[in-house]
């Protein structure tokens, strides 16, 4: 039954991509394809006067400019359904006001990309610049209002209140304040967005392809915003280059382009440059908590209590909301740590610069890093080892499920045994030695550690909480098996890279006893594909492959009926392996799953009734999620001379319990890892006071290369889930989640002789000299 | 008034003749006027080495390089890299190493490294691999996959 669950299978998906034969939406562009660029802000805060498009309409190659007006001034409104959140629309197209520079106002549409940009500059719009609200300290001013009669203030959740938490902060052995802050930074997907819409006149819909993580989202809001029943748009992702959460929203562009070629009765397409990447789509991470901690004096944590606070950029994300970040952090803060008291606040602040969205790891990787920091800051006020404050403080085996102050239920993990097996491991590598030869060197040097878990896989029982008006979590699967024995598997999700087609079939084809070449996954297709929520949250392999795995066990269970039947052996004995179905006992006994499938097919009436008419099921699944968990070590250096921090050597030892694959789990770790290790030392999306942005190409926005990712060592620890139909625990984000406060840690550790403390992601040179 | 010229140019073997606006990328001419889409273009300002092809063997970003400047070149894009349908020992080095995830970068680093292989006679250390493939960006993978498949290629190929 598990042949292939758990063998490092290399992936269906690589050969394409290394013969040069993706297909990604920018290759997709025929002869008759019409390309549009977008007129976009040079304001971040402005009036729109006007807008001229004739010159527009004469710039050669040029065919249509289109405005929101013209439009119809389509719109998109997420929702909470909470008091503590005001809804605010996000204009397609911006009409009247502009709330952040390089917002979309108009569209050119021309014969090649060249002349619409062309157009595009053509266009001549009167603007009428306004005060701007450049960070979180002045949308608190609130002297002026992004959206108007809000305050600026968009969520303002309090929870977990417990009104024991001033007397313990009275009374305490040892109380902590701290703030901490991380920067606003990019997914930077190496694909930006894009999209190629057309109208098919055969099927009377938009057919939408588009980079996106989130094909049926995409769908209900291209519908949504032009007001046409979803029936009538159908959004295919073809292959998709990266979304790491930037592309499990609805864009804007997504919708005009579908707007203007049914308008057009052409093909449109629209790809995004890098400038347009960098500035006018969406951001994360960016955010600050004020920390109340009480230790007791051995170290155990007593109460925690934190205003956190969220730039949430100028508009709320559809379907997401600006509340994705606040309440995710609100809600996880404690992580695997026993906290006996707690209160949060969490809030989003609306700002003059491009929304934020889910980025890999939403919240975590600051959560993460602010517990990780109070541990050490603890530790080190106590006297107390600074790895051993951890083992006080977890939830240790035994305790599991635990239900934590924030009333979350964390399922089996083994957050003692990866903090050991890390240390062992480092211990081992010689990493101690290591950081005192670097010091004779005469430089700093640190090791970090940081231990955490990660919630994947919400279903709806989860997602409901959060009272979204749209509330995702579910996922469909249809398994079906053709006469020739070879299987079609649909799912709602929406793989980009994260190898779904090797991991699915390897999961399906255990269930139906053949060959993982025997199955084909097909996904990314709103026509397809029964309604699903995409690939985000780490929730695919358990809940899409979770559904798969129902819905190929439901198949296997109509082959055996047929087996049974044919061989004339009970249904209990009949087993599927090895692409045969043979007899518990008999070793001669057997029938070729093939052969079922084509008597199936093609002599039904051979058959009992139950057993005729195909071999498909159709099954869902919607867990209430599970944790998987982690813990890294890192070791850095600083350059006293230059400020330069190197992440040298880095340890993760991870249980994601039921490994699929363990090629594609490395692969996500070390993904994963290095956008970490970038948010720590590299990354940041920067404004100037007027907010402008600064960072708007790969020399101002720095993604590590080859050159600063260190090599990173893995070890896996399995504990399965129980709320998990493959046992497997989702882990797509543990890495970015992870790095950061480990990389922190070490920083500090680093620099603790010179009585120097940072807690705030990205550490520069420039931090290190001043 | 569109400057456009007439060029020619060989890519992968096969020669053509086409006319170009003086100010189409060659990333453009491969991809639109030729239909060489494995080609693929990541930021247009010469940073993350998506769009890297061979320019008469020397590795260049195609969207820094004028279509016209291509006039009397020879082209290797990611399509010449196979034998057919039988991959490269550098492809499949990549795929067993997991050197790919959303394959997007990929044209870009194969062809990087398959310049970088040309040059070497004997097999280089991790670091200098490290520093070569340093001229490209990859997002998905932190490039140990990379770093791997071209260390295991210049081992086989110096035997």
């Amino acid at each position: 039954m598990t042949a292939w669950v758990g063998a490092r299978v290399p992936r269906k998906e690589d050969r394409r991509m290394l013969l040069g034969r993706g297909r990604f939406v920018a290759d997709m562009a025929r002869a008759n394809t019409l390309h549009a660029s977008f007129v976009r802000s040079p304001y971040a805060s402005a009036t729109i006067r006007s807008i001229d498009v004739s010159a527009a309409r004469q710039v050669e190659g040029v065919l249509e400019v289109l405005t929101g007006k013209d439009l119809g001034d389509p719109f998109l409104q997420a929702v909470l359904e909470r008091d503590e959140f005001t809804p605010t629309k996000m204009p397609m197209l911006a009409t009247d006001r502009v709330r952040f520079a390089s917002e979309p106002v108009a569209v050119v549409i021309a014969e090649d990309a060249y002349a619409a940009e062309d157009g595009a500059e053509a266009v001549e719009v009167e603007w009428e610049t306004g005060p701007v609200v450049p960070d979180i300290a002045a949308a608190l001013e609130a002297a002026t209002e992004v959206h108007s009669g809000t305050g600026n203030c968009l969520v303002d959740l309090v929870m977990f209140d417990d009104p024991a938490l001033p007397g313990i902060f009275a009374n305490a052995p040892l109380t902590i304040e701290a703030t901490f802050r991380s920067a606003r930074v990019s997914a930077l997907p190496m694909e930006g967005r894009a999209t190629l819409a057309e109208w098919d006149d055969r099927d009377g819909q938009v057919v939408v392809h588009t980079s996106t993580q989130v094909p049926h989202q995409t769908r209900s809001g291209i519908a949504q915003a032009l007001g046409i029943p979803e029936r009538s748009v159908r959004v295919i992702a073809p292959d998709v280059g990266g979304g790491f959460g930037q592309k499990c929203v609805v864009s804007r562009e997504e919708v005009v382009l579908a707007a203007a070629a049914m308008r057009l009765r052409r093909p449109v397409i629209w790809v995004e440059d890098r400038q347009e990447n960098l500035t006018a789509s969406v951001h994360g991470h960016e955010q600050e908590y004020e920390v109340t901690a009480a230790f007791d004096a051995d170290g155990r944590i007593l109460g925690l209590s934190a205003d956190i606070r969220c730039d949430i950029g100028a508009y709320s994300v559809y379907p997401f909301t600006c509340a994705v970040e606040p309440l995710m952090a609100a809600t996880e803060l404690p992580g695997i740590y026993k906290v006996p008291a707690y209160r949060a606040r969490g809030r989003g602040f609306a700002t003059n610069k491009a929304p934020t969205a889910p980025y890999r790891g939403v919240s975590r990787p600051q959560i993460v890093l602010v517990m990780e920091r109070l541990m050490e800051k603890a530790a080190a006020r106590l006297g107390v080892d600074a790895v051993d404050i951890r083992r006080r403080n977890m939830i240790l085996p035994g305790e599991f499920p635990y239900t934590g102050v924030n009333n979350i239920t964390y399922d089996e993990g083994s957050y003692l045994e990866s903090l050991d097996l890390t240390e062992k491991k480092i211990t081992e590598a010689g990493w101690y030695a290591e950081r005192d030869r670097l010091r004779e060197q005469g430089l700093f040097a640190g090791i970090g550690f940081s231990c955490f878990s990660e919630r994947t896989a919400y279903g709806t029982p989860t997602m409901s909480q959060r009272r979204m008006r749209m509330t995702p979590g579910y996922d469909t699967a249809h398994v079906r098996m053709d006469p020739s024995g070879e299987v079609i598997v649909t799912t709602g999700t929406s793989g980009h890279g994260q190898g779904h087609e090797t991991t699915f079939a390897q999961i399906v084809a255990d269930q139906l006893g053949i060959h993982p070449d025997q199955v084909r996954l097909r996904q990314g297709d709103t026509d397809l594909t029964s309604y699903g929520w995409g690939t985000f949250g780490s929730r695919s392999i358990v809940i899409g492959g979770g559904a798969a795995r129902k819905a190929a066990g439901t198949v296997a269970g109509r082959l055996r009926k047929v087996a049974a039947h044919l061989l004339e052996v009970g249904e209990d004995d009949v087993e599927l392996t090895q692409g045969e179905a043979g007899v518990r006992g008999v070793p001669d006994v057997s029938l070729p799953i093939s052969e079922l499938a084509r008597i199936v097919h093609f002599q039904t009436h051979q058959l009992p009734e139950e057993c005729r008419y195909g071999l498909e099921a159709r099954e869902s699944a919607d867990p209430p999620g599970t944790f998987s968990n982690a813990c890294h070590a890192v070791l850095v250096s600083v350059d006293p001379g230059t400020g330069e921090i190197r992440a040298r050597k880095f340890m993760v030892v991870e249980d994601c319990g039921v490994i699929i694959n363990p090629l594609v789990v490395d692969g996500q770790v070390r993904g994963g890892v290095a956008q970490g290790i970038a948010a720590a030392l590299y990354e940041r999306i920067t404004f100037d006071q007027e907010g402008q942005p600064t960072s708007t190409t790969l020399m101002d926005y720095l993604v590590p290369t080859a050159g600063e990712i260190c090599p990173i060592e893995i070890h896996h620890l399995e504990t399965p889930s129980q709320f998990s139909e493959n046992g497997s625990k989702g882990m797509g984000e543990g890495g970015t989640i992870g790095a950061p406060a480990a990389v922190l840690n070490a920083i500090n550790d680093a620099l603790a002789h010179r009585g120097i403390e940072f807690d705030h992601i990205p550490v520069l040179p420039e931090d290190v000299l001043s | 008034m569109k400057d456009i010229h007439l060029i020619a140019l060989t890519v992968n073997g096969e020669e053509h003749e086409i006319v170009v606006e003086s100010r189409r990328t060659l990333a453009d001419v491969l991809r639109h006027d030729l239909g060489y889409t494995g080609t693929h273009i990541g930021c247009e300002h010469g940073i993350c080495g998506a769009c890297t092809v061979l320019l008469d063997g020397q590795p260049v970003r195609a969207c820094l390089v004028f279509g016209v400047q291509a006039d009397g070149c020879d082209v290797r894009t990611v399509e010449g890299l196979s034998d057919g349908e039988e991959l490269s020992d550098l492809q499949k080095a990549f795929s067993r190493c997991h050197g790919l995830q959303c394959g997007f970068c990929t044209p870009g680093f194969l062809m990087l490294s398959e310049a970088y292989l040309s040059e070497q006679d004997g097999v280089p250390d991790e670091a200098q691999v490290r520093e070569v493939m340093a001229s490209n960006i990859c997002r998905c993978t932190g490039y140990q996959g990379i770093v791997e498949a071209v260390r295991q290629v210049a081992e086989e190929r110096a035997g």
